[in-house]
């Protein structure tokens, strides 16, 4: 009997590349996303990488009428629920400046939708009493930043949200971990600045896999990013402040 | 963002462009942007991925197999696939890509454009010759075209991409005993003996190294490598070593590549050897490697690779003459014979003989290959423009007799020449 994943946000790069890690291990995944033409392709893809089923779903996370149906499929599966979580948004710090309106949808695509959808799935996993879930938060998470503070702030609150969430279903022993990736060269990094530390959506799924095999809590990747965020989560206020980094 | 820009060159790094690149990550965004010539790998070692002050799309991310027969062994892939991970999927269920060239890196998007030819070529022909349909997206438009669509099919394969930007291909893939090969090899003396034992060898994939700084009487010493597809277990392959900067202008210096090249020659045995390998290790050496095109240091290097008729073997001998003892040539140097098989108006092979030697970017190099250039076109032959950096327009319409119906057929289907490179305008390819 093979393991399901619900993969949330699976046209993102590394949702891509972390899929094909698990299908080669002949898992069963529920893809989730908008672009359904992009996600087929994918489902085709995942199948003759040696998946057991994949389907394909719609999913709106800023609308919880869409989890219903994806929700009823997960309990249709036999053996372990597993889920992870790559969605979000990062407008550009500007735009959001120029129309704040556009918060409460950085915070949905990042932080309360999943949130919601996982609520719903939580019960499940306990009766099951195993699986794990993936959630992808942001080093930009971990401290409020000139550049990107509002994508940071939804990043902050999901990365809170898991950590409750491990207290909760740990009990019941799933595996909750929480994923900081700095950098990754995708399409949302594309054409930005140079950054330092970027990694790769292939090493992003690696790190993850190995974070999972190993039952790790937080991990970042690239890994180096633990130390550096360290850092800069020590910097005196007074003195962060000023800083422009 | 969409475009990014970039510095930016082929494998070679001896020529490089300055652009914007877009690398669509799902179909519906490439679907959306402005008609550019598409790129890969860039393993193509001159201009042809390049285009100076232009745009160019990055196709690598979308790279998905999108169906497979089991019972035919037809499969159908987004263009950004690389053709060792093809290889890596479907030889475990027992089918191969029908052709492969020297590299795995290169994408299935690339194999077309360049129709490629791998170590069997004599056999079966280029790869061109096993695709069965090519989806091209020209001017915001699909368009899936199959061998029916005679002219325009023939220039799109082997057509360096310019009648489209190549969405997804459907390949005939080759069936295959399963993931390990059985390679033999023997050392072979020298020039007369290699082209006899080519000529002789009835394995499904050969190929001859050859030693292009041996001269005198051991001129075309080298080992001859031939391999049969088998199903067994052997060690995986050891993961891939990195390059990690560009090396000195010393690494490749003479007495450095005539002591390596020595001793390439003498780790198989006088009497031969046959040995069980990993397929990547047979198909795709050198990348083992990551970017060993670092060892040629920030000047980068040239491949000279032609192709000579059956008739004119002693032609190539005379060149591999002049290679060796010009003391230029560095330790990669292949002879293969070809068969007829090509499948596009510009596509490289031709029945005979095929040498391809690296030389560092140096001025004595470029004066060197462009006689070799003027050999080839007197003796019949043509150069492979995956390769090519420095040959002449002059020099294509010799090689390439059926380059007029190739320009009739691009000239249709990119009326605007919004898919030109610098490497069809150097070469005035699109006669313009």
């Amino acid at each position: 009997m093979s393991d399901t994943w619900i993969i949330l946000g699976a046209t993102s790069a590394i949702a891509r590349a972390f899929m094909r890690d698990r299908a080669e291990t002949g898992a069963t995944l529920i893809l989730c996303g908008r672009d359904m033409d992009d996600m087929k392709a994918s489902a085709a893809d995942l199948h003759a990488r040696g998946a057991a089923d994949v389907h394909v779903m719609a999913l709106d996370v800023r609308n919880a009428k869409t989890f219903t149906p994806i929700l009823d499929l997960a309990a249709n599966q036999h053996g372990m629920l597993n889920a992870a979580v790559f969605t979000g948004s990062m407008p550009d710090q500007a735009v959001i400046d120029a129309d704040p309106s556009l918060i409460d949808g950085v915070i949905m695509d990042s932080f309360t939708g999943p949130a919601q959808f996982l609520q719903r799935l939580a019960p499940m996993m306990e009766v099951r009493g195993g699986g794990a879930v993936v959630g992808v938060g942001s080093v930009a998470g971990d401290r409020g930043r000139l550049g990107n503070y509002v994508y940071g702030a939804a990043k902050a609150g999901f990365a809170t949200y898991m950590s409750g969430l491990r207290n909760r279903l740990g009990r019941s022993g799933v595996h909750v971990m929480t994923v900081k990736p700095g950098p990754v060269d995708t399409a949302m990094t594309w054409g930005l600045d140079s950054m330092p530390f970027m990694t790769t959506p292939d090493a992003a799924a690696h790190d993850i896999s190995k974070g999972l095999r190993k039952g790790r809590n937080v991990i970042y990747t690239a890994g180096i990013w633990r130390l550096v965020m360290l850092v800069i989560r020590n910097v005196p206020e007074p003195i962060f402040k000023k800083l422009s980094i | 963002m969409t475009w990014k820009t970039c510095t930016y060159s082929g494998w070679g790094r001896a020529l490089t462009a300055t652009g914007d690149i877009a690398r669509p990550e799902r179909a519906s965004v490439l679907a959306k942007l402005p008609a550019a010539p598409a790129i890969g790998n860039k393993r193509s070692y001159g201009d042809a991925p390049l285009n100076n002050n232009g745009r160019v799309i990055d196709m690598t991310r979308l790279d998905r197999v999108l169906d497979f027969d089991a019972a035919t062994g037809v499969v159908t892939v987004e263009s950004g696939l690389t053709i060792g991970e093809l290889a890596r999927l479907f030889a475990p269920k027992g089918w191969l890509p029908p052709v492969m060239p020297g590299t795995g890196f290169a994408t299935i998007g690339g194999c077309i454009a360049m129709d490629v030819h791998g170590k069997n070529h004599h056999h079966i022909g280029s790869f061109g010759q096993h695709v069965t349909a090519i989806t091209l997206l020209q001017n915001g438009k699909q368009r899936r075209i199959t061998p029916k669509d005679d002219t325009l099919w023939r220039a799109t394969i082997g057509g360096l991409g310019q009648t489209g930007v190549i969405v997804n291909t459907s390949i005939q893939m080759l069936a295959c005993k399963g993931d390990v090969m059985m390679v033999t090899e023997r050392r072979v003396d020298g020039w007369d003996e290699h082209i006899v034992q080519l000529d002789a060898s009835q394995a499904s994939y050969t190929v001859g190294w050859i030693d292009a700084t041996a001269r005198g009487d051991a001129l075309g010493r080298g080992i001859l490598e031939e391999g049969e597809t088998g199903a067994g277990l052997v060690p995986k392959p050891n993961p891939s070593k990195s390059v990690p900067f560009n090396a000195p202008h010393f690494a490749l210096s003479k007495p450095i590549v005539r002591a390596f090249n020595a001793a390439y020659f003498r780790r198989v045995p006088s009497d031969g050897r046959t040995v069980v390998k990993p397929i990547q290790d047979f198909f795709f050496p050198l990348d083992r490697i990551h970017d060993w095109n670092k060892l040629y240091g920030k000047r980068g290097f040239h491949q000279f690779q032609c192709v000579v008729p059956l008739d004119q073997a002693d032609a190539l001998r005379a060149m591999l003459e002049k290679i060796a003892n010009s003391g230029l040539a560095s330790p990669l140097a292949v002879l293969k014979r070809m068969g007829e098989g090509r499948a596009g108006y510009l596509s490289f092979p031709m029945e005979g003989y095929t040498l391809a030697v690296d030389f560092p970017n140096r001025a004595a190099a470029c004066e060197l290959i462009g006689e070799l250039e003027d050999m080839t076109t007197s003796a019949g032959g043509r150069l492979y423009l995956a390769k090519d950096a420095l040959a002449t327009p002059e020099q294509m319409a010799a090689m390439y007799p059926e380059l007029p119906a190739w320009q009739k057929a691009v000239t249709k289907a990119d009326p605007t020449g919004a898919l030109a490179t610098d490497m069809t305008r150097r070469l005035n390819l699109r006669n313009t």
